[in-house]
């Protein structure tokens, strides 16, 4: 296992993280081919829709688990993490897009009702909404500007928004079904490996 | 394949109907999968013949019966029909069937029935989805005898002029068109007539989400979505959503049914 990881750190360190930049969006543009021409089946705007907003979910998924992958593997993806969390966030900025453009054809009225009143649309837009500051305080010149103890105070809201986008999955599924579930399950596990992490980091720092 | 020549009827809508591949490649049968393009990659698995549908409870005449006698000397009609599901998409599906009421007036109601009951077929090393519990199964519909009895209620057993396909509830399904779809029970093997409300799968899992009715109704939203409009599949991805019709269009044939009953307690 260690052998692996050490393998795995030596390949990554040549890789440069822009590369997710320029792959991780490739996704969306082959859905969005499809649906033009026909390969998202009967229901093509709400397969775009889904498949976009399980893309960013994984995605930030990903993100938290840099940090116990490296405290309990040894496996670091620090570098990534920035264009991960980046590209996650595109790809839920795409998620509402076609959830307001397609599937609402921009009727205003029903959608602030429904983010009103919809629990699941309520709490999927408070992820979001979470995200923004986030994403708009990712680039080097601002952790500077904010300095980096306020900055990472800032960007636990990361925990919150992810949490907040897992829920909005499991709430909008008919019945009990596994995937949501799954994603909720490993959402917790990683914000609670986190907690654990966050008491022995500083358990550790006082020694 | 040779059609079933099922005769045109006047309860059908002139929409133009939704395509074949659509109608048979995105449904909600989850006895064999909550993705709605599992049914279409399972249910080959689905033994259909022989097929038998016991018809019990208060009835003149119970037993089991063979598929192939309960068909015998039905006309069959094709009956184009809006399709309005519970999630706020919709198709116009030209089945084939006969009305119910012409099977239930055969085997004899009892004038003490009130209700009909319906079972889906639970086989589980066939229908991969019912190896977890999703639901209870088996699945399980119910309608009031007026509502059975109402020439718009009909069995299915095809589409488009051929025998049904096995992920639209082959072989022999209900389509109840003013109702949300989950009304209209897949693949059948029980018919129970009874005098109390029976019990119904959907409205058990969740009695808040799914009523006993489940009339099609734009003014009575689903508790986590709006009900009022809906978007017809198969239009592809600029496809405009279209606002919901009282009991999906068949009002003047069916609001008769509900007369002096708040639609808002009884949904």
């Amino acid at each position: 296992m260690g052998r692996i990881v050490d393998l795995t750190n030596r390949a990554l360190r040549r890789v440069a993280p822009s590369v997710l930049y320029v792959l991780a969006p490739l996704p969306a543009g082959w859905w969005l081919w499809q649906g033009f021409t026909g390969g998202l089946g009967a229901e093509p705007i709400r397969a775009l829709e889904q498949r976009l907003g399980e893309a960013g979910l994984q995605l930030l998924i990903a993100v938290l688990a840099v940090t116990p992958l490296r405290r309990y593997l040894g496996l670091n993806l620090l570098r990534f993490r920035r264009a991960l969390a980046l590209v996650g966030f595109f790809y839920i900025c795409l998620h509402l897009l076609a959830w307001l453009a397609l599937d609402m054809n921009l009727l205003w009225g029903q959608i602030f009702a429904d983010i009103a009143r919809r629990p699941y649309i309520t709490v999927g837009m408070l992820g979001f909404v979470l995200m923004v500051p986030l994403a708009l305080t990712s680039s080097d010149r601002a952790i500077r500007r904010l300095g980096p103890a306020q900055w990472r105070r800032l960007h636990r809201l990361a925990y919150p928004a992810v949490l907040l986008g897992a829920c909005h999955y499991l709430l909008l599924v008919k019945g009990w079904q596994w995937e949501p579930v799954i994603y909720l399950a490993a959402t917790c596990v990683l914000l609670a490996l986190r907690l654990e992490t966050g008491a022995g980091g500083r358990r550790r720092s006082a020694q | 394949v040779a059609g079933l020549g099922a005769k045109p009827s006047r309860w059908s809508t002139d929409e133009p109907p939704t395509a074949y591949e659509h109608i048979t490649s995105y449904n909600n049968f989850y006895e064999f999968g909550t993705g709605k393009e599992d049914p279409a990659r399972e249910a080959h698995r689905l033994t259909i013949d022989p097929w038998s549908v016991r018809i019990d409870g208060l009835v003149e005449r119970p037993g089991t019966y063979d598929l192939g006698d309960l068909l015998k000397g039905v006309t069959l009609e094709e009956r184009i029909y809006r399709f309005r599901c519970v999630e706020a998409w919709s198709a116009v599906i030209p089945w084939v069937g006969f009305e119910l009421r012409d099977l239930l007036n055969r085997v004899g109601v009892s004038p003490s029935a009130k209700y009909v009951a319906f079972e889906t077929l639970l086989r589980p090393e066939e229908m991969p989805g019912t190896r977890r519990r999703v639901l209870d199964w088996p699945y399980r519909e119910g309608l009031r005898l007026d509502e059975a009895m109402h020439p718009l209620t009909i069995l299915a057993t095809g589409l488009y002029d051929e025998p049904l396909p096995k992920q639209n509830g082959a072989p022999i399904r209900l389509v109840v068109p003013w109702k949300y779809g989950f009304k209209s029970i897949k693949s059948i093997v029980r018919i129970t007539l009874t005098d109390t409300q029976p019990y119904c799968t959907w409205n058990q899992a969740n009695p808040r989400e799914y009523g006993f009715y489940s009339n099609v109704n734009p003014n009575v939203d689903h508790p986590r979505w709006s009900q009022a409009t809906e978007r017809r599949i198969g239009e592809g991805l600029f496809a405009r959503r279209r606002p919901t019709l009282m009991f999906n269009g068949y009002e003047k044939e069916v609001a008769g049914l509900y007369a002096g009953m708040d639609l808002r307690k009884f949904y």
